[in-house]
Parts: C-alpha cells; structure tokens; sequence
C-alpha cells in the first residue's frame, strides 16, 4: 500500500508551476505524477519521498490536498507486460478507478500505480497472482 | 433585568403611536423649516406640515434616496447649524461621492442608547468583555458598537477591523465574552482558529453581534457550530443613525425596530406602493427624533418583511425578518431576482461545502450567464474527477431548483475567494447595459 497526495487545481496558469516548486523548495522528491482534467479544474496525484511533510507544506501553502492509498505493481518491461496484469485484474474483478506509471528505475521492470476500489481485496488478489506489490517504504526510498 | 429600558421597549401599542405621531409632526416640521431640500421637494408635492395629522399620513411625504443625499454633498441635508454638529461620518464612496451623516449631542446620546439597548438584548451587561471587531473610523459600526457597549459598563476591546491572529490572541487572553462584528469576518475568524489549532470552547465567547451585511438562518448555524456562541443580527444604516436601528431578542425569530425613534414602512420597489402587513418589500425608514440629520422616508434598499405580532420577549416594538436581500444587491437573470443571500442557504445545506462564493454575471450574445464560483475545501474534495463532477452537479441542481434560473457552478481553489473585514462582495456584474 502506499500513499498517493491528490491536489486540486484550478485550471489557471502557473497553479501546477507554482506545486512544483514549492514541494522542490522543501527537498521534496516527486516520484511519480498524473493529472486528470476537465475544462474547469484538474487533480494532481502524485507519489513523493516523504507524503506527510509534503502534504503539510501544500496545506500550508493554501492548496486542498489529501491522502489517498493506492497499490503500487511490479510489471515486466516487455511488450504485453501491462496486458498480462491488467487480465488477471480482470478476472478477480478489481475496479481500477485510475492508474498511472511511476518513473523508471530499472531496465527489466516497470512501476504502475494503480487506485483501486477495494485496496484490501486487490492486495488480496495480487498475493494470489504472485503479482509483485511494492511495498509503502520501498516505493519511497526509489 | 430583561430589558435595557423596559419604559420604552415595552410600551404599549397605543402609547408608541401617540409618541410616533408627536415626534413625526415634529421632524416634519424641523426639516420645512431648516432644511431648503426637503422643503422643495414637500413643495412640489403640494404638502405642508400642518397635512400630517395621522401616522398614517406619512404615505404623503417624498421619500429619501441615497441620490438625495449624494445631491446634497456634503452638508446639504443638515438641519442644524454645523456648530452644533460634533460628528461626522461618511461612506466609503466606492459607487459615487460617499454620503456624509452628522450627529449632534443629543444625536450620539440616542445613538449609544440604542446600541446599548441591542446588546443588552443580545446578553450584554457590565460584566461583559466585548471585543468589536467592527472598523474604527468614517464606518459607522465601529464607534457605533463602542459607546453602546460603554453606555451599558461592560468592557470593551476595540480591536477594529483586521489582524485576525491577534484578534484570537486577545479574545484568549482577555476572554472577550461577545464578539462584534460583520458575519463574514466571524466565519473568517472561525477558520483561522481552526488553522491555528484552537478550539473554541476553550474560549469565553458566549454571543456574537453580526450585522452590516445580510447573513441568512444557515449562516447562523454554522457560526453557532464554529464558533460555540449565540449569534445576533443587528441591523442599521448611518443614514439612518448606524447600527442599532433594529435587534435580534434571545427569542431570534426577527428584529425589533427601535420604533420610538424610527417609523418603518414596506414598499414595493417598483410601484413604491405601501405593501399590506406581511408582505416582502424594501424597508423604508423615518427617523423622528434626529436632530442634524433627520430623514424622512429613507428607502434602504434592504428587502424584508414586518410583523406586528406581539414578541413573546415582552418588548412591544415590531419586529423586520432578517434581511433578506438588498434590491441593489439582487441580479436579474433572465427576468429572475437572484440575491446572493440565496445562494448562501443553498451552499450551506450542503454538506461539507463553506459558505464562501461569489457570483458572476456576464452576458454572452443576448443571454445572461450565472456562475457561481464556490471554494473546494478539504472536506468535500476527491481525488477522482468523477466525485468531483457528480458535487458539481448537485451544487448546480439545488441551486437551479432555489433560484429557478440555470446556474453554471464553478470549483475553484480555497482561499481564491476574498475574505473581507467590512461587507463581503458577493456579486460581480460584468454585463454592459
């Protein structure tokens, strides 16, 4: 399990310039990111190094933010590597609410973080699978 | 004691319109007299002041606008020598040259005496420490609020408008017990409490005064919530004296009009028809016992209703509902009246969602366009777009259903909304007429 922050933004210049440089002012290391707009607002997920300093410091900096868990995957690096995890998402029945892919770190392995509906019954499923989660501590340390 | 002057707030009906009448033929008078501009308008009605022989003969008399009183800058509507004058106050004058009120001493003395009297109503006394947070200065509400409050012995922190942390420093350390000032400002307040940690029970605040802008039922509960007091509505206008024209009483179900000073009416703001009893209108004020700046039936612009059932506080003076709206403040959308006030009721019955919001119009082709921007807090905020289109709707369908126009309903950052230490702007226009 581990611990994405969302962020709301206003679909206004400058608003994900001005996230960035205030979590890279802190030291705060962004490891993985996504946004997903519409014509009004936008959401900001990411994985950092240290989730609670940073989500105290765009609090502080008058952004909504929160926490939310998501998983975070092992998948091979090859052609049908994502395909192959996803069918077996399938057939356990996960619901993926979103998914996005974590900067690489190594050449046989891909990272893919994934929201699912229910965390424990994925956690569950992949366990089953012997598909590999990466743990809360080690994602961060990446 | 339950009354601040029991003599005058609970005299019978009978009695009050005796006065009313008394003071009515004597302002008339006074202001034919001393003041040129009320003559010629008196004039060009054809009335004079031996016509006022009945309360009800006040429907003959011109009324008062704003525009009178911007004609007549500075002093124009003065009906004492300005030697006897001793203070002067004036609007901000963003919309035009700012109006100008003067008091004489015996103008101030009434003025402290009803301010004294509404915050006994609110549970002032002289063990009270009473923090105003109203501005010091030209407005009205700041040195209003202060003389009643010493008229009546209690403390008082006269902190003015602004510095919020320090506003929460002081109402911990000298333990203010009632709090002063526009809702707006008090809900802002409450949240920089929050931000900093304290919980407001910890606190000696047991009531807060609110006026100088309209605030609705939901805004009283969530100030109650947030701040763990009992919240007054005061009402009043320096035109007319400045606060205290009218108070809430602990039963809160509207505010007595302090009516051996004022004679309110309601008209329609249209046909400036007098309204039958119950009927929502605009406010018209007389004062009948000013002496540097009397007026005779000001239109306030503030929309309510009068109900003259007996209170069951035991004071006898009518009581206006809250404010329901300014007639300058309401938009017209398509034909539709929408004031912000309901915009207000409908964000706060949603849970999770702050009263903070603003409203924009602008025209685009030949079509009005509402939107309504409201702050996303942490509270209702998700990390999926899907949540956050799905509250978007439902702001935009209850607000639909309130005000009976279609609404665009914009999410936007917290903290993006002012924040405003005076009147909160509410309503940006942007159409050209």
């Amino acid at each position: 399990m581990a611990k994405q922050l969302s962020v709301f933004l206003e679909n206004k210049a400058g608003r994900l310039a001005r996230v960035t440089s205030v979590l890279g002012e802190a030291g705060i290391n962004i490891r993985a990111l996504s946004i997903a707009d519409t014509s009004d607002f936008g959401i900001l997920r990411i994985i950092v190094n240290d989730p609670s300093q940073a989500y105290t410091i765009l609090k502080d900096a008058g952004f909504t933010v929160s926490e939310t868990e998501v998983i975070a995957v092992r998948v091979q690096d090859t052609p049908g590597g994502l395909a192959a995890v996803l069918e077996q998402m399938s057939n356990a029945n996960l619901n993926i609410e979103y998914m996005y892919a974590f900067l690489g770190t190594s050449e046989e392995d891909a990272l893919v973080i994934f929201k699912i509906e229910d965390t424990k019954k994925a956690r569950a499923a992949f366990k089953e699978k012997g598909i590999q989660v990466i743990e809360e501590q080690e994602l961060y340390r990446l | 004691m339950l009354y601040w002057d029991q003599e005058k707030e609970c005299m019978p009906r009978e009695n009050l319109r005796e006065l009313q009448l008394r003071r009515l033929k004597e302002t008339v008078y006074r202001v034919y007299a001393f003041v040129p501009a009320y003559r010629a308008k008196m004039d060009e009605a054809g009335i004079k002041p031996d016509d006022i022989n009945s309360l009800d003969d006040i429907k003959y008399l011109p009324f008062t606008t704003k525009q009178d009183l911007r004609d007549n800058y500075p002093f124009g509507l003065f009906a004492i020598p300005m030697s006897e004058v001793i203070r002067i106050h004036s609007s901000s004058g963003t919309t035009g040259k700012p109006t100008v009120v003067g008091y004489s001493r015996k103008d101030l003395d009434t003025w402290a005496e009803l301010m004294a009297r509404a915050l006994y109503s609110a549970g002032a006394r002289k063990r009270s420490v009473i923090q105003n947070a109203y501005g010091y200065g030209l407005f009205t509400g700041g040195l209003g609020m202060h003389y009643g409050a010493e008229k009546i012995g209690a403390s008082v922190i006269p902190t003015s408008g602004g510095n919020s942390k320090r506003q929460i420093m002081l109402m911990q350390d000298f333990g203010s017990t009632l709090l002063t000032c526009t809702p707006s400002y008090a809900l802002f307040l409450a949240e920089i409490m929050q931000e900093m940690g304290i919980d407001p029970q910890d606190l000696k605040l047991e009531a807060g005064v609110f006026g100088a802008e309209p605030w609705s039922e939901n805004m009283r509960r969530e100030l109650e919530s947030k701040l763990h007091i009992t919240a007054f509505d005061i009402y009043g206008l320096s035109e007319i004296i400045g606060p205290g024209v009218a108070i809430e009483c602990e039963r809160r179900k509207g505010l007595h009009i302090a009516e051996d000073h004022f004679i309110p009416e309601i008209i329609d703001p249209v046909t400036r028809e007098i309204l039958p009893e119950g009927s929502q209108g605009e406010l018209v004020l007389t004062t009948i016992t000013k002496e540097a700046l009397p007026i005779i039936r000001y239109r306030t612009r503030d929309l309510t209703t009068l109900n003259h059932e007996i209170c069951p506080c035991g004071r006898t003076h009518v009581r206006m509902h809250k404010v329901l709206g300014r007639s300058d403040d309401m938009v017209i959308i398509r034909g539709v009246n929408v004031f912000p006030s309901m915009v207000e009721s409908v964000l706060l019955n949603i849970p999770g969602v702050e009263p903070f919001y603003v409203l924009i119009v602008d025209r685009i082709g030949n079509l009005d366009i509402l939107e309504v921007q409201v702050e996303v807090s942490e509270r209702i905020f998700s990390d999926e777009v899907r949540k956050l289109e799905e509250l978007g709707k439902h702001i935009t369908k209850e607000l639909e259903s309130a005000l009976g126009v279609s609404v665009k309903v914009r999410l936007v950052e917290p903290k993006t909304l002012e924040r405003s230490e005076g009147k909160a702007k509410r309503v940006i226009d942007r159409r050209i007429f």
